[in-house]
């Protein structure tokens, strides 16, 4: 599939939500989770080798699940694919629930469901 | 760069609702030959297809950080999507009538995720503070500080009560469009600032902000304290001006 891969790229570079060195595996066989740098930009998780500009890859944030796994970890699956897991393992419970929010709010589909739920409360508060 | 491409292919082909569809003629890289596509745009992505039942996107736009313009070619109803770096490629697309160019120039305006985050987070804080009495949700004179904040303590407790998506949805041409208008679940009118139209129904969100690809202007806009409608009038001026542009280029005489 085409893409513009420049402009990808050119978004990995921008300031990010959230950004962290974690040890990540991609679902592949005798795949061993390796430190890499993680960053959320939008709905894009972007992951690089840790002294590189560029990205190893990017994960578009849509139709997946985040799920916690044991202590520190948590993995992205995709809806379709639900057993290929992408497993992060963070330093610290704490920052793995962190990335577990930031990414379960990460989709463009979560923001039109609050746009939705906002916009029926403010209807609801103003009686019409 | 590696791209979960299998997710995005399933993403573009699934069932979720697009927020606009239909054919376009796309003009090619290095020759200016136009290829009609089937276009499908979900969010801030524009995938594109050879055929409508097609099983697989021949490609993908990332609109994060693009501007929409109209632009002159040969075509007509042509629209450009424009990006800020220097060597960034142009896609010049061109629709099969007037109403189809402005309802994707629209729809194209309005598809960064950054632009739906700082509509719900307007949002947000008029439910705030409709919640905490304060009165009215687009005083223009107070301006709360480090509400721009990506902080998520408001949907925090509500998640749980978010409602399900639509069970049912207008389809056209076979994909389901969302209403982006959302005529149903209409905003009070308050105090002049989400105004409507003549039609009577809430006037559409303004068009993004000019968001350069360097670092930190994204940021900087997205962190600014301007409220809403300030910001609302200020696009509403350059989208009048836009639109005053180009009418009188379609009254001009023809190049």
């Amino acid at each position: 599939m085409r893409y513009n891969e420049r402009e990808l790229l050119s978004l990995a570079r921008q300031p990010a939500e959230k950004a962290a060195e974690i040890r990540m595996s991609v679902p592949k066989k005798g795949s061993v989770l390796k430190k890499r740098l993680v960053k959320l930009v939008v709905n894009f998780l972007f992951y690089f080798r840790t002294d590189e500009a560029e990205p190893i890859g990017a994960l578009l944030l849509e139709h997946c699940k985040i799920t916690k796994e044991e202590e520190n970890v948590f993995s992205i699956s995709f809806i379709e694919e639900p057993e290929r897991k992408y497993c992060f393992e963070c330093a610290t419970e704490e920052q793995c629930q962190e990335w577990v929010e930031a990414l379960k709010r990460a989709s463009y589909e979560f923001l039109r469901r609050s746009l939705i739920f906002y916009r029926n409360e403010i209807q609801k508060m103003t009686g019409k | 760069m590696k791209l979960n491409e299998r997710s995005l292919a399933f993403y573009a082909t699934c069932d979720s609702p697009a927020d606009n569809a239909g054919f376009l003629y796309k003009r090619g890289e290095r020759h200016t030959a136009y290829h009609r596509r089937w276009f499908v745009l979900k969010g801030n992505m524009l995938f594109y297809f050879e055929d409508r039942d097609s099983r697989e996107p021949v490609g993908v736009i990332v609109l994060e950080g693009c501007n929409v313009e109209l632009c002159d070619a040969a075509e007509n109803y042509a629209f450009a999507i424009r990006f800020g770096g220097t060597k960034s490629r142009t896609y010049v697309l061109a629709a099969e009538n007037q109403a189809a160019m402005e309802s994707w120039v629209k729809s194209l305006s309005r598809a960064s995720f950054d632009y739906m985050r700082l509509v719900v987070r307007e949002l947000e804080k008029q439910l705030q503070e409709m919640t905490q009495g304060l009165a009215g949700g687009c005083a223009g004179s107070r301006e709360p500080p480090g509400l721009w904040k990506p902080k998520p303590s408001g949907l925090e407790e509500s998640r749980e009560q978010l409602p399900a998506l639509p069970a049912i949805l207008p389809k056209e041409n076979g994909c389901a469009v969302w209403n982006n208008v959302l005529g149903a679940d209409r905003l009070p009118d308050t105090s002049g600032c989400a105004g409507h139209d003549e039609e009577g129904n809430p006037r559409p969100p303004p068009l993004p902000p000019r968001r350069g690809v360097s670092n930190g202007e994204a940021a900087a806009v997205a962190q600014s304290p301007s409220t809403f409608c300030r910001l609302h009038e200020q696009y509403s001026r350059e989208v009048a001006q836009l639109r005053q542009d180009w009418q009188q280029r379609q009254r001009g005489p023809r190049p």
